[in-house]
């Protein structure tokens, strides 16, 4: 199959999953009211819905979503490492780190994202500080640095938890398991994918030439630390930005782009907006099942993409075996 | 085109080239030669700016090549490595491709003359029909030459390669360095790491030679290789046969060296 005749399946797919979620919930809304509600044509409790509660959050789940795949697949050349995910730069913790601070100290949504913000960039910022010592890079050391903060933060993460009181603790769960109840806004989230989708995709074919490895890449003419520079902070702005959405929702950033390669998209050229595009529409039916399989009780997101996302990788694994022989 | 000038290569507590001081030029064909260790690569690599040296520097057309952008450096120079990654997410005629990249104008894709002379170099090295293939499935020899022709794709005017001839078979060794001669007689610079005495002889007009202790011998074929200073740079008599007005190097037979200790 042709890569354009698949990505244009992946986009049908996206589209069907973002509008197969907003008729989904506690009041199933029928495909011809939804379509004259999303063109204006009804007012209403229906159309309301739609507009006010349903598109917000299943926009702001598609943007998560593609941010994390995005992180991921960026993170996978910068390493070259199949199983890096967008979680090692201590982006997740630090940011775990503030927002749960500010829901100890009962702060408001507004300080709760702005010291996640902070807790992302300190810690983001020190990993690289860390790891990219006098201009020499070095994916291992990054790696390494990058788990080892991730350690500390969730033992102050774990102490918090202890601290907190009881009925704080529930929400702080959640925010750390992944949850998209309180994303609020879309549209900022939505503004950085497509900053980042213009940065990136005219770089794709330089990625294909960074994958090939470091020496070989600058023998091709890529000024290689310079760009893997850029690639880590783009990855870590998509990482912050998706963390402040749903918090730490696990599996995306590093399952799609592999899905995506099974798919025959693994030129970067193409993976990049497949990724962005699989990632959203995932994450989307995640959540849609996360709050309505089971209603009224309603799951944290980050749960059911980990409960989906193990037996995948692990098939994944499998299939390595495999292809290595 | 190339030049070192007063090259110093040193790894902590040890000098594997100092003060090389040698004009590569356009047209001509080096073998490198020396024993495992002794920096070959690590000269090569200096040659074409993927490391700096510890002292002195490379200049590419009289401009020092770390003043020059990495972009117009791929342009001009073409590498083979040693060593590379056999993983690669594509097909041999993706791999080959990317050997365009110092030339491709179009932000997204490749031209059409991208595409055509991958395929032309693809067929010269026999892979016409593995072009569609991954490139992890081929083999090491077809993997080899699926690098041999993504380096020519990259048409360069200086052409620095490691061991190219790894992997390959005596058809495909042959085939290699007859495409380097042909390149060199259209105007390239070839330098090339070798092992193979009778190849150095054959198709290098000049020889670079590496004793791994700082001390190096540069100069045309015909005065560089001698049976004596061969022997002293590889620790192993060597005596030289002339065949069919060729200069072969060959070290004693095992009976002639005693018995094994």
């Amino acid at each position: 199959m042709r890569r354009s005749r698949i990505l244009l399946l992946i986009c049908l797919f996206a589209l069907a999953a973002l509008m197969g979620s907003i008729a989904v919930g506690s009041v199933a809304i029928p495909v011809a009211d939804l379509l004259a509600a999303l063109t204006g044509k009804t007012s209403g409790p229906v159309a309301d819905i739609v507009w006010k509660l349903r598109l917000p959050r299943a926009a702001a789940g598609f943007a998560c979503g593609g941010l994390l795949a995005l992180a991921g697949s960026l993170l996978q050349v910068l390493l070259r490492n199949p199983l890096a995910d967008p979680y090692i730069f201590g982006v997740s913790g630090g940011a775990a780190l503030g927002v749960l601070l500010a829901m100890l100290l009962g702060l408001g949504m507004a300080m709760q994202t702005g010291l996640g913000l902070a807790g992302a960039i300190a810690a983001s910022g020190a990993v690289f500080l860390l790891s990219f010592r006098g201009g020499e890079w070095n994916p291992y050391r990054l790696l390494l640095t990058g788990v080892v903060i991730a350690a500390g933060l969730n033992a102050a993460i774990s102490l918090i938890l202890v601290l907190a009181p009881y009925a704080t603790v529930k929400g702080m769960l959640y925010w750390l398991m992944g949850d998209l109840a309180y994303a609020g806004n879309p549209v900022p989230a939505l503004l950085v994918l497509a900053v980042l989708l213009a940065v990136l995709l005219p770089l794709g074919r330089t990625l294909n030439v960074l994958a090939l490895g470091r020496t070989r890449a600058l023998s091709l003419g890529v000024p290689v630390a310079g760009m893997e520079i850029l690639l880590y902070f783009l990855a870590a702005i998509a990482t912050v930005t998706a963390v402040l959405i749903g918090g730490t929702i696990g599996f995306i950033g590093l399952i799609v782009p592999h899905l995506v390669r099974l798919l025959g998209l693994a030129d970067h050229r193409w993976l990049l907006p497949a990724s962005v595009l699989a990632g959203g529409s995932l994450l989307v039916i995640a959540d849609a099942l996360a709050r309505s399989a089971w209603a009224p009780l309603q799951f944290p997101v980050g749960v059911l993409t980990a409960l989906l996302g193990v037996p995948v990788l692990l098939l994944l694994l499998a299939g390595r075996s495999d292809a290595a022989r | 085109m190339l030049r070192a000038e007063n090259l110093r290569i040193a790894f902590p507590g040890r000098t594997l080239v100092d003060g090389l001081s040698v004009d590569f030029g356009a047209g001509r064909v080096w073998a490198i030669l020396g024993r495992n260790g002794s920096g070959k690569s690590t000269l090569l690599r200096t040659l074409a700016g993927l490391q700096s040296p510890e002292a002195g520097k490379v200049l590419l057309d009289d401009t020092a090549l770390q003043s020059i952008a990495r972009r117009q450096v791929a342009s001009r120079i073409g590498v083979l490595l040693q060593d590379e990654s056999a993983q690669f997410w594509g097909t041999a005629r993706d791999y080959v491709l990317l050997g365009r990249h110092p030339h491709a104008a179009g932000v997204f894709g490749w031209s059409q003359a991208d595409e055509d002379i991958a395929e032309a170099e693809l067929i010269a090295q026999n892979l016409g029909p593995f072009s569609g293939r991954a490139y992890t499935t081929l083999s090491g020899g077809e993997r080899q030459r699926a690098r041999a022709a993504a380096l020519f794709a990259q048409r360069p005017r200086a052409y620095l390669v490691d061991e190219p001839l790894q992997h390959l078979d005596l058809p495909h060794q042959v085939a290699l360095l007859e495409r380097l001669a042909l390149e060199a007689r259209q105007g390239a610079l070839v330098v090339m790491v070798l092992h193979d005495l009778l190849f150095a002889s054959r198709y290098c007009d000049h020889i670079l030679l590496l004793h791994g202790d700082g001390r190096f011998e540069a100069g045309p074929s015909a005065q560089a290789l001698s049976a004596g200073v061969l022997s002293g740079v590889y620790g192993l008599p060597l005596h030289e046969f002339g065949v069919q007005g060729e200069r072969l190097f060959l070290p004693d037979p095992p009976s002639a060296r005693g018995p094994h200790v």
